[in-house]
């Protein structure tokens, strides 16, 4: 017979050393993985916002160079004789940067913790049953949609790419740049990595929430999917057309 | 039938491992997976060889000993099944089968294919018990408890508790099992008092050994009693309800 005793190995993780202080109760939250998933559902809701609005503003380029300009000026005078000019922009645009910072914050923390929980992985191949190619890839599609979004907001908005910038000349700048046959190209990639981790994203905040109710549940992995494939219809679209022809001042 | 194994096969907690193969012919497909194992290990002791160690107790797929990543699913291919109750029946002849322990940096491993999933009784512990004698049972139907109530936390209680769970998981997180122990209380009447207190130790327990829930959704596949995520959803919930109101609590303690 196989000897009786085993050697256990020391159980995994010791518990922290000393107990944090209590801290305010969003930072008390934030703490814990829960609570950074909780972080990550409300700001990627913030961001689901943009991304719709940012798409159905831009569809304003199917009516031509006036109503296009016509718009973007309109973000910069909202609300303009209560708030001086381009502040409700600003106010929009730091609670964007705010979202994107605790999104990713969040992501990169809890990714290390995921990693520390399996030290050894399987040998074998994993067979997976319920986890899709998008929930998989979520950190490799929302780095690409990261690295995109800096892209992006040189080449529309700080200093062009190459191609003739005009500062404020909002629609001659998309014809400028995505007129280009590989920019075209990166801005269709983009958009279907953000259409993969929407699908997830749109779906996996309805649990991390705690919204999980029969009436609507079957209803979640609809709402994800079409809530995707509207914005990459929609994003695709753009650099498609001005390739096409069909968006631009020539 | 005649079965190629690939076993995990690891000598102790801190020496490396390696997978060892071995021919396992004349395997009746009526055999469970455990006595197929059994069996080969029957035929390593007869020819000198240390047999395979894994888990198993019950065999009636009620205690949530057995384990075994069989082919890259957490108790084999087999849905709401555990490895004990998995037949040979499911496979072909001739088929390789892969055989590997859980794999959590909480489960460690033990030998070959049994790992310690003790990481499981922290958080149980953390949600409370009591040691003084609390008198017999009440009257069984003291408290009335609505059907569905009763329901659902029978469906959370299911639980046997046996990581498949974390195993499947593509992030060792340990939601699905934790969410089932603290639903089946926090459902009921009987639950309520400690209801948030519970919930907030049980998962502040949990993410000191496990990972976080992306919900991939792997681990209500790989149940072998099929417990679904929606205890997970509700579980996320009341946590946020304990943070609320534990600190309530606490500001009234003088």
């Amino acid at each position: 017979m196989a000897s009786t005793t085993v050697a256990r190995a020391a159980t995994s993780r010791p518990a922290p050393q000393k107990p944090k202080r209590r801290a305010p109760l969003p930072i008390e939250l934030y703490r814990s993985a829960v609570g950074k998933k909780y972080v990550m559902a409300i700001t990627g809701i913030a961001l689901m916002g943009f991304v719709f609005f940012h798409m159905l503003g831009n569809l304003k380029m199917y009516l031509g160079p006036g109503h296009f300009n016509e718009y973007a000026e309109w973000l910069r005078t909202l609300l303009v004789p209560f708030l001086p000019r381009t502040t409700t922009l600003w106010l929009m645009r730091i609670g964007l940067i705010v979202a994107f910072a605790l999104h990713i914050h969040a992501a990169y923390s809890l990714t290390r913790m995921n990693h520390a929980a399996r030290n050894t992985k399987y040998q074998g191949r994993r067979d997976y049953v319920a986890a899709n190619y998008a929930s998989r890839t979520m950190r490799w599609s929302g780095i690409i949609v990261g690295l995109f979004i800096v892209w992006h907001l040189f080449d529309l908005s700080w200093t062009g790419t190459g191609y003739t910038f005009v500062r404020g000349a909002v629609y001659e700048n998309v014809d400028g740049s995505l007129s280009r046959i590989p920019v075209g190209i990166l801005y269709v990639v983009a958009n279907i990595a953000l259409g993969f981790h929407l699908f997830h994203g749109a779906w996996s905040l309805f649990q991390s929430m705690g919204w999980n109710n029969p009436r609507f549940n079957r209803w979640r992995r609809d709402f994800a999917a079409i809530f995707a494939a509207i914005i990459v219809v929609g994003n695709v679209s753009f650099p498609l057309a001005v390739m096409a022809g069909v968006v631009g001042v020539g | 039938m005649d079965l190629t194994l690939q076993v995990w096969r690891q000598d102790g907690p801190t020496t490396s491992g390696r997978f060892e193969t071995y021919a396992a012919p004349g395997i009746s497909e009526d055999m469970s997976f455990l006595e197929m194992l059994d069996v080969v290990n029957e035929r390593l002791a007869a020819d000198g060889k240390e047999p395979i160690t894994f888990d198993h107790d019950c065999r009636e797929g009620i205690c949530g000993t057995c384990s075994l990543m069989i082919n890259g699913k957490a108790h084999g291919p087999e849905r709401g099944t555990a490895t004990c109750q998995l037949h040979m029946r499911k496979f072909n002849d001739g088929d390789t089968i892969v055989i590997e322990p859980w794999r959590a940096t909480a489960f460690p491993i033990i030998k070959d294919l049994m790992v310690d999933r003790s990481a499981f009784d922290r958080i149980v512990e953390a949600g409370g018990y009591i040691t003084v004698a609390a008198g017999s049972a009440p009257d069984a139907n003291l408290i009335p408890v609505p059907k569905p109530v009763a329901d659902a936390a029978m469906d959370a209680a299911a639980c046997i508790g046996c990581g498949a769970c974390v195993a499947a998981c593509p992030n060792s997180a340990a939601q699905l099992f934790t969410s089932a122990k603290v639903a089946h209380l926090n459902l009921l009447p009987q639950g309520q008092s400690e209801r948030y207190a519970r919930t907030e130790a049980m998962v502040d327990t949990m993410e000191q050994y496990f990972g976080s829930c992306t919900n991939h959704g792997e681990c209500q596949e790989a149940c072998p009693k099929e417990i679904p995520i929606d205890f997970i959803a509700t579980m996320n919930k009341d946590y946020l309800r304990a943070k609320l109101k534990n600190r309530r609590y606490l500001s009234r303690t003088p």
